[in-house]
């Protein structure tokens, strides 16, 4: 074992008794670039330029299969040579490509100026340029102006889904301050599908919450105010600085288990309702249709899925609460859940709720970690594409973990389609005669 | 800086992992962020090896930077070595360790590593993938190979050749070599090694054991084969058999360099394309337009057989790899044509768009543009995607690939017969134009909007005649007005010369600086741009 392993290895001993297995080594999951792929969806004013190399720009086009659009929402400005010679030629060069790009698309509202891991190191500051550049584009008679951010999704920084919380954490100052003694408002965060978040609004509608916005907003004019009288319901389970600057906003977060599953989505919608102080036989009213139907959905899926074992290898932060629906309404059995990055205080309900004797481990050593799951044999193993055909050619059955983060799986009318992801490649070794 | 959309080839780095993953016993240490594994899935995906990339990343963190990164690359050597015991360690950087300079080379030199090392300098900001895959082989072969190792003297033996340039991730490589191992066999010769597909270490030591070697992917194995030539005295075939004459060629020169006889191989009973295509089905194929991008090699063949073997008239060449393009300006000139020498797919839109061609022959981004366009498409070309590697054996290279190439092309064209005869009752009512041609899939046309999601670009077949009757009404350019009747005998001219014709006479009318376009007009402008 190397010397990093071993200070990595260790078990924590201040995670109040929850023992988690921390990793240092190869890490096999995407950069926050991957993010844009549904960023660039969901904001459809948006446009997404990278910096950085042709790496970058090979990674987008290959984790999105996205030779497949017309002309995407994103694209990359690919540092070259002669770029590095001076950082002056370099802001020069990026303003020569921003001018170029906003004069071909001016529907563009935003342009996030995203940073790369080559764009760090050589200290490229990105902030400066969105600074100098959004001045540039102000509104005017002429045009309608575009806003310009920047953050970072490198892969030195973030880990897949973080670059969706960087992303948004670069919206949050973006945000109007609500008026002085507004009434209190619900922002739901994180980006879902819009069939997703249009089902989460109606139900915070029937329940009785009047103001609720949504970050990121499908469009840049639509950024909902934030104050002292907003409080925050996390979506999504990545957004730990998403969150802590709406808390700089003075925003209060609303504690709850993430809304997977018939449980999951309950929990959540009684948790945001309790903060309006809502009835809660009102909410048992609203809820229990769709309750009853996810319930209803999930256990054609239990016949297939009961007392399976699975390990999830790390890639969106999904996990925890992923397994936690697994076990608690399908009765899988979670033996190793692994996760690039572990915030124990927004995952608290669903950790609290996984069974006891879950391996957790946070972090990544491939290797090791493959090792373990050759010793472990569970009947699903949850991991990213590079790593599938190989445990499948092992004889272990895998689901690819990007579909979870592709696919409307949130929510009551979801819980039915996110327990099939799960259990298709466990029928299809069951079907097959070949 | 240069602003990418999408890209025809990868980073340097992505062609080291191809022909590392291409070998065996070869492992490759590459320097880089978290992040880079994504090259992974290229490999285990869009191939579906069963294996993964023979790759270990170091996967540094922004908080190593300036501490302890090169001792990070020093444990994960340790820890690759020891865990995949290879007969060779590559070591290397991606972009962003290249910019953090800490020597992959000069840290495992000093190691005492149990295995050979070959350090990769492969300079991600000015070089691209197939670059980087040729410089990789290189390194490879000039590291490993015994330079005391010559051939056995010739008598009593049957001649031995080395195969190089297969990679994985390569456009159908894995048929070719069947197909030229193959035509040597027929000619007697046997096949010393494959390089780097399925070749290790030991293998690339007695590389100077063959007599001579044939360069299949002069992107990939070239710059080996110009190595071997002046170390070992091994000349190189150079003629690439894709296609029938070039394989004929091929054949002829690799047995006069092996002193065995070409007719051996060149009466090939299963060579079918060229009757298939002097057969009077093949007739209608005459004079049709097809514009050709692809990597240099892949594109030069496919102009070739399109010239020579089918009939066609090239109206565009180009490739994307710019190493290269002194063989592309060449072929060009041949055909009359501006080279087109670039790797931003928009302006190979452009021109693909102006060229106005009938059958466009490139690389998956050359489908999906031939898609919008409505032009039909084969794939001819690297880079890969999940279809190029069919189950079935599909070579390019050799006799077989000469059928194959047949098939591939002619099919998204209508056949000849059936072109007849839909020009003959295109005005019978049962037998609308308007119900597209049945190889097409959507044998009839939903004039509804489409079902495929938003976000893909493949819509129907019957899409393209809906955008085309839209465009009828309203003049593309607004240019120079439709008379009523010059419409509607644009409305009887087949669908799938319609757009053409429009364009055509509209261009002429332009040119005429008409007013109007009349019924004339339609027949002047045909008579001016009539073969």
């Amino acid at each position: 074992m190397s010397p990093a392993q071993a200070l990595a290895a260790a078990e924590n001993p201040r995670d109040g008794g929850l023992a988690v297995l921390r990793e240092r080594g190869q890490r096999e999951v995407f950069c926050g670039l991957t993010g844009i792929v549904w960023l660039h969806r969901k904001m459809q004013d948006a446009f997404f330029l990278v910096v950085g190399s042709r790496t970058c720009a090979h990674l987008l086009q290959s984790a999105a299969g996205v030779m497949i659009f017309a002309e995407p929402r994103f694209a990359t400005a690919i540092i070259e040579e002669r770029d590095l010679a001076g950082l002056a030629d370099c802001h020069a060069e990026l303003d020569r490509v921003v001018d170029r790009l906003l004069a071909r698309r001016p529907e563009i509202r935003t342009l996030f100026l995203v940073g790369s891991c080559p764009s760090e190191v050589i200290k490229l500051d990105l902030g400066n340029a969105a600074q100098r550049l959004g001045a540039k584009h102000l509104r005017s008679e002429t045009s309608q102006g575009v806003r310009i951010l920047a953050y970072s999704g490198s892969g030195i920084e973030t880990t897949f889904t973080e670059g969706e919380d960087a992303c948004l954490t670069t919206l949050v100052p973006e945000m109007p301050a609500e008026a002085p003694g507004a009434a209190p408002s619900l922002v739901m965060v994180g980006a879902l599908p819009d069939i997703v978040e249009d089902q989460f609004l109606r139900l915070f509608a029937e329940l009785g919450i009047t103001h609720v916005g949504v970050l990121p907003s499908r469009r840049a004019g639509a950024l909902p105010a934030v104050g002292p009288n907003t409080r925050y319901l996390l979506a999504q389970p990545f957004l730990g600085e998403t969150a802590r600057a709406l808390e700089d906003r003075g925003a209060v977060r609303i504690d709850a288990p993430f809304p997977f599953g018939a449980e999951g989505t309950a929990a959540w919608l009684s948790a945001a309702a309790a903060a309006f102080g809502i009835d809660e036989m009102h909410v048992n009213r609203v809820i229990a249709p769709g309750r009853e139907r996810a319930k209803r959905a999930l256990e054609r899926y239990r016949p297939v899925l009961e007392g399976k074992r699975i390990t999830f290898l790390p890639d969106s932060q999904l996990e925890i609460p992923l397994a936690r629906f697994l076990a608690t309404e399908l009765g899988m059995i979670p033996v190793e859940v692994g996760t690039p990055y572990l915030h124990r205080a927004h995952l608290a309900a669903d950790l609290a709720r996984l069974p006891a004797e879950t391996r957790i481990s946070e972090g990544q050593d491939v290797e090791r970690q493959l090792d373990r799951v050759r010793t472990d044999r569970p009947d699903l193993t949850v991991c990213g594409l590079g790593l599938a055909n190989p445990l499948e050619a092992e004889g272990l059955a895998t689901k690819w973990s990007i579909e979870l983060v592709f696919s409307p799986v949130h929510g009551f009318d979801q819980a039915g389609d996110l327990a099939e992801l799960f259990a298709r490649p466990l029928r299809r070794r069951d079907v097959l005669r070949i | 800086m240069q602003l990418a959309v999408w890209t025809y080839e990868g980073p340097p780095h992505v062609g080291a992992m191809r022909v590392a993953t291409a070998m065996r016993g070869v492992h490759y240490l590459l320097h880089a962020p978290q992040g880079d594994t994504y090259a992974d899935l290229l490999f285990t995906m869009i191939e579906r090896r069963s294996a993964r990339p023979p790759v270990t990343y170091t996967t540094f963190q922004a908080r190593d930077l300036g501490k302890d990164t090169a001792s990070l690359f020093q444990s994960a050597a340790r820890d690759a070595v020891e865990r995949f015991q290879p007969q060779a360690l590559l070591v290397g950087a991606s972009c962003t360790a290249e910019l953090i300079q800490d020597d992959p080379a000069g840290l495992a030199a000093n190691m005492g590593l149990s295995c050979p090392v070959i350090p990769l300098e492969l300079p991600s900001y000015q070089r691209k993938e197939n670059w980087g895959a040729a410089e990789t082989f290189y390194q490879i072969v000039r590291h490993l190979a015994d330079t005391s190792v010559r051939p056995a003297p010739r008598e009593g033996r049957r001649p031995r050749v080395n195969l190089l340039g297969p990679a994985a991730l390569g456009f159908r490589h894995r048929d070719d070599v069947r197909e030229i191992r193959r035509i040597l066999d027929l000619l007697g010769i046997d096949v010393h090694l494959v390089a780097p597909l399925g070749a290790s270490p030991e293998d690339i030591r007695t590389i100077g054991a063959a007599d001579f070697n044939i360069v299949l992917y002069p992107e990939i194995g070239d710059e080996a084969a110009r190595w071997l030539d002046k170390t070992f005295a091994q000349p190189a075939i150079r003629t690439v058999p894709i296609g029938v004459g070039a394989t004929r060629a091929f054949i002829t020169e690799v047995a006069a360099l092996a002193g065995v006889d070409a007719a051996l191989a060149l009466d090939d009973p299963t060579s079918r394309m060229p009757w298939w295509s002097r057969s009077v089905d093949s007739t209608y194929l005459t004079g049709k337009r097809v514009f050709i991008f692809g990597d240099a090699t892949h594109a030069v063949a496919a102009a070739r057989i399109a010239h020579e073997e089918l009939g066609f008239t090239v109206c565009g060449l180009g490739c994307y790899n710019r190493e290269f393009a002194r063989d592309i300006r060449a072929a060009a000139k041949e055909y009359g044509l501006e080279p087109l020498i670039t790797d931003d797919h928009l302006t190979v839109e452009e021109a693909i768009a102006a060229a106005v061609p009938e059958l466009v022959l490139g690389t998956q981004m050359e489908r999906h543009i031939a898609k919008r366009l409505g032009v039909p498409c084969a794939v001819i070309s690297a880079p890969v995607h999940v279809q190029d590697f069919p189950a079935r054996f599909s070579p390019q290279m050799g006799f077989e690939g000469a059928n194959v190439i047949f098939d591939t092309w002619v099919h998204p064209l209508v056949m000849g017969l059936e072109e007849h005869l839909l020009t003959m009752f295109r005005d019978d009512f049962e037998f609308s134009d308007a119900a597209g041609p049945s190889h097409l899939h959507g044998s009839a046309p939903v004039h509804a909007p489409s079902q495929a999601k938003p976000d893909l670009v493949l819509a129907p077949a019957g899409d393209i005649l809906i955008k085309e009757e839209a465009a009828l009404v309203a003049a593309s350019d607004g240019s120079v007005g439709w008379t009523d009747d010059a419409e509607r005998e644009l409305r009887k001219i087949p669908f799938f010369v319609r757009g053409k014709a429009k364009r055509n006479t509209e261009k002429y009318a332009n040119e005429m600086g008409l007013a109007a376009i009349t019924l004339d007009t339609l027949y002047e402008a045909k008579a001016h741009y009539a073969r």
